[in-house]
């Protein structure tokens, strides 16, 4: 257990192998496959400074990205999987999560904690699709919950940034009921004033969209963000039809009333923080680069 | 029509045959009678053995018989004065799913049913029991009015998940989904739940948020089907066997898991063999249960309703 506790999210800032080719110097854009310097990719936010194409962000370039220089505190780091199924697959459950710890430096499919966005206390959890494509096992449900109720107790609003491709089979129907557990502490949040605010990002399906990605009082969405309950291969499969273009994607689900707000990733910080001071009678704190540039 | 057997039964099935053709026969043999009693109590045996060692693949082979009773069958059998109740008072009914008041040992209920065809016009019509957004909603719809007038809602699931097509994902699947799981949380009133054949994933969920979860032996409720499983871990859908036996998805699987509160039995050889059984079984399970459960205070309910799914989940601090 010990290199958990060196793992600490500020140690994962170094990008993925996905958002970057191996001599680092270079990173090739997932949508139009232009390649361009890593440099440049970062500092635009990894949006294709060619296409606009939002890439993949991991959990820490998320935290870097949203929340205040210094405020931010993990919370419930060392929540770790169990195999309470004894799932029997050529690799064992355990093995599968040890593999996906080593290779993301993660724990578990989502970070979670507390801290400012733009001054705004909030209860905050992030998805990272780096690990088992952030399907929602035991783990995931758990944290997601505690968000929620550390929200509820400290009277403070919570935002999920949500990312998730498919279903943690190997937790079968317990992996099903983190539905119902995240979405009762949603039910109770909306009780309680509390406001929630999700981001999805992509891509975001099966049971994070089913349950409490689709429930924020006001839900975001970065563009271009594959949203969908079943996914696009299972529908075509299913029909027996091309789908339509653009179909599942933040702007198509907008268009059919399902997306409240979609921003570009670098207006993403200070639109969070406009609805959340907004929805909490508060002001926004003014940005330090906007003062920077006053002073 | 022939009934729809499958392959592990087929010793039965011809020792059955056997059995008819040797009955249909005049026989002067003094022996017959005998025999008969012989073949009789060694098909009683097969049948005990087979049907008492299941798999889990062959359970859910059992669950999806065409022959399996249906929603409305337990409804028009165990319940009066069923007044179906149709539409989402938004876009449209959703045949895959009824909703109505009845009544129950002489009291009013709603009842919410998961609705299967029996043959392939009426899987057609009823899109083989997997639901739109507009079912969801309609579901609610139903709850809403059941709290409204105080009605406890007996949920009847049987599922192969909700539908995966182009109007299902432009009308909000998951958001339709999504809430009705939360606003369950809300309902005050008791939601009294049984999975009477396939459980598959948020379709079944996005009904399935109770106080008190029955499932019938021969049932499966799962995150998955064993077939999509295998197709996802190992490429290849006949490994469903594997996979069913790997994502426990069995009623005394899911009693162990504490995600349901009470294991229903059927009839050897599942619920299609004897209806009437299986719905007597239904039948005093939620007598048992309606009773318990309106017996208790609103606030009460609530607050265990919540902490029941609140202890769900298995992982290391
Ligand atoms: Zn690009």
């Amino acid at each position: 257990m010990a290199w958990f506790k060196k793992q600490q999210f500020t140690a994962l800032r170094a990008t993925t192998p996905r958002d970057r080719v191996p001599d680092g110097l270079c990173a090739k854009c997932a949508h139009c496959g232009s390649i361009v310097l890593s440099r440049d990719m970062e500092e635009n936010l990894l949006v294709c400074p060619k296409c606009g194409r939002h890439q993949r962000m991991n959990a820490a370039q998320r935290i870097e990205q949203l929340v205040d220089p210094g405020t931010f505190v993990e919370t419930h780091a060392t929540l770790a999987s169990k195999d309470p199924l004894k799932f029997k697959d050529v690799r064992s459950y355990p093995e599968q999560i040890r593999r996906y710890q080593k290779r993301s430096g993660l724990v578990e499919a989502v970070i979670t904690g507390r801290g400012k966005i733009s001054g705004i206390d909030t209860s905050l959890g992030f998805m990272d699709s780096n690990f088992i494509m952030a399907s929602m096992g035991s783990v995931v449900g758990e944290k997601v919950t505690r968000v929620f109720e550390s929200a509820i107790e400290n009277r403070i609003p919570a935002v999920v940034v949500c990312a998730a491709g498919g279903a943690r089979m190997q937790e079968g129907i317990l992996s099903l009921m983190q539905m119902a557990k995240t979405s009762s502490l949603v039910a109770k949040m909306r009780e309680a004033g509390i406001p929630y605010v999700p981001v999805l990002t992509d891509p975001c399906g099966a049971g994070v969209a089913a349950s409490f990605a689709s429930l924020g009082d006001v839900i975001i969405a970065e563009p271009e963000a594959l949203i969908y309950f079943a996914g696009p291969r299972v529908i075509e499969q299913t029909i027996r039809q091309v789908l339509p273009k653009g179909f599942q994607r933040s702007e198509f689900v907008q268009e059919h009333g399902f997306i409240d707000v979609i921003v570009q990733r670098a207006d993403l910080k200070s639109t969070l923080a406009n609805i959340l001071a907004i929805l909490t009678h508060q002001e926004v704190a003014p940005a330090p680069s906007a003062s920077e540039a006053v002073g | 029509m022939a009934v729809q057997t499958f392959d592990f039964e087929r010793p039965i099935l011809e020792l059955e045959d056997k059995i008819e053709t040797f009955r249909n026969e005049p026989d002067d043999d003094p022996n017959a009678g005998k025999n008969l009693r012989r073949l009789e109590k060694e098909l009683a045996d097969l049948k005990t053995k087979v049907y008492s060692n299941l798999t889990p693949m062959q359970r859910v082979l059992l669950a999806r018989h065409m022959m399996r009773p249906r929603s409305l069958d337990y409804i028009q059998t165990i319940f009066t004065d069923w007044v179906e109740i149709k539409g989402d008072r938004n876009f449209r009914d959703d045949p895959a799913l009824v909703t109505g008041l009845a009544r129950f040992d002489g009291k009013p209920v709603a009842i919410v049913g998961q609705q299967k065809g029996k043959d392939t016009n009426e899987n057609v019509h009823r899109n083989f029991g997997m639901m739109h957004p507009e079912g969801y909603r309609k579901a609610m719809r139903l709850i809403r009015l059941a709290e409204r007038f105080q009605l406890p809602v007996v949920i009847l699931i049987d599922t192969p998940g909700a539908y995966p097509g182009i109007g299902a994902e432009e009308r909000g699947q998951a958001e339709a989904i999504a809430r009705n799981i939360m606003e369950m949380f809300t309902i005050r009133v008791p939601l009294i739940g049984a999975v009477i054949g396939e459980g598959a994933s948020g379709g079944a969920l996005g009904v399935g948020v109770v106080d008190y979860m029955m499932m019938f032996e021969n049932s499966w409720y799962c995150v998955i089907s064993p077939e999509g499983c295998a197709a996802i871990l190992w490429r290849d859908a006949a490994m469903a066997p594997s996979a069913a036996d790997a994502l426990k998805l069995t009623a005394t699987d899911l009693l162990e898991l504490q995600v349901i509160d009470e294991s229903l039995p059927e009839p050897l050889g599942g619920a299609h063999r004897d209806p009437k059984a299986a719905m007597e079984t239904l039948r005093q399970a939620l007598l048992r249960q309606l009773k318990r459960l309106s017996a208790k205070s609103v606030d009460k309910l609530l607050k265990e309703r919540q902490a029941k799914y609140r202890a769900m989940g298995v992982y290391a601090e």
